[in-house]
């Protein structure tokens, strides 16, 4: 089976993930930009961080057979310091000319504070004047559904904005409708214990449809299953889905996502 | 799409697995001494949502443990989550949750 992971922070991974990845069929990986586990302290953490997404990284994934992409910008855990955040959004229209990044994220909010949702909309601008594609963090826990409320309402605002270029991930079950409703894009996360299980995933596919919905592992230095997306797959199986129902959720729907973006190849 | 027999044939010993060990959470809970906080009210206050006659559960669950407030706040207390909505402010001792992704 062939399947895209559209979101997976490789650079806290081991080479023997991406091993793992290509055994189970994975094509390309993308890897949003986000929190480290710790706060940078300067700029130039940054600087290093983007680099190592467009330089490095993707010929880690190379040596695997996989193709490697990435999102840029400042995530919203160290976003709360307007001053700093714009620091760093400095850097990224340099790394936007690098051929494999997609777009802008994975921007959002975290403990849906003023600061955050400043530096959110002014990350939205920034994709809207590059043109690109907007993948979308929506925060913790009992802070999502709120979180998710706020960008929602603050997206409106931005009448030029293409909302099947944006992607808002970790969807649950009380925020996929509001996503679907609104004409955006939606990501499942798939989780041991937090954000979805995958059969609560493949319940919402059940429910929703397949149209404007993906699958990934969002793996990163926590806990998390590289493999979560293949293991959805197979659990689709065990649950009567079709080959070519696993096929268009796994690999199709993120192709289609994913290339609206010109650096994006299958 | 299966039927309700092959969903049982498939899942039963899983949520019965999991039904047990929700119950052994919470007897644990009783059992050991201190106070317990907000998040085990937040749970209680759920639980019978699983008994109601409605198709969107999960949903309401979801719903029942996350902020009711509407507005962006000043600045946050503290990082990360709890998995339900603290009363006022952030419990001491609660584990915060929330790794990168
Ligand atoms: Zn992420």
């Amino acid at each position: 089976m062939r399947y895209i992971e559209p979101h997976a922070h490789m650079v806290s991974r081991t080479t023997d993930d991406y091993e793992k990845l290509a055994l189970a069929g994975c094509e390309a990986v993308c890897e949003p930009a986000f929190w480290a586990g710790f706060d940078r302290s300067s700029a130039d953490g940054f600087y290093d961080y983007f680099r190592q997404l467009t330089e490095h990284e993707p010929k880690r994934a190379a040596k695997y057979g996989i193709k490697h992409f990435s999102w840029l910008c400042i995530n919203p855990k160290e976003a709360d310091d307007p001053v700093f955040a714009r620091e760093v959004m400095g850097l990224i229209p340099e790394f936007l000319q690098c051929p494999t990044v997609l777009g802008i994220g994975e921007i959002g909010l975290n403990k849906n504070t003023r600061n955050e949702l400043a530096i959110f909309e002014e990350h939205v601008q920034l994709a809207l004047d590059h043109d690109l594609p907007i993948l979308m963090h929506t925060p913790h826990l009992e802070d999502k559904l709120k979180g998710t409320r706020l960008m929602l309402a603050s997206l409106a605002n931005f009448s030029q904005l293409d909302r099947s270029k944006v992607i808002i991930d970790h969807v649950e079950e009380h925020t996929v409708p509001l996503v679907l409703d609104a004409g955006y894009w939606a990501g499942m996360t798939l989780y041991p214990d937090s954000k979805c299980s995958l059969d609560r995933a493949i319940d919402i596919l059940e429910i929703y449809g397949p149209e404007r919905l993906w699958l990934n592992s969002a793996c990163d230095w926590g806990v998390a299953d590289p493999l979560a997306v293949p293991r959805c797959a197979l659990r689709m199986k065990q649950r009567r889905h079709t080959a070519a129902d696993i096929e268009r959720v796994v690999y199709q729907n993120p192709r289609d996502f994913l290339a609206q973006s010109p650096g994006f190849v299958a | 799409m299966p039927s309700k027999q092959e969903i049982l044939d498939l899942q039963f010993i899983e949520a019965r697995h999991k039904l047990l060990d929700l119950a052994a959470f919470l007897d644990r809970i009783d059992r050991h001494p201190g106070d317990d906080d907000y998040r085990i009210g937040a749970l209680r206050k759920a639980l019978p949502i699983l008994l109601a006659g409605r198709p969107d559960r999960t949903r309401a669950i979801l719903e029942a443990l996350s902020d009711p407030t509407t507005e962006p706040i000043p600045q946050a207390a503290f990082q990360g989550a709890f998995g339900a909505p603290p009363r006022l402010t952030a419990h001491n001792g609660a584990q915060r949750h929330g790794g990168a992704d």
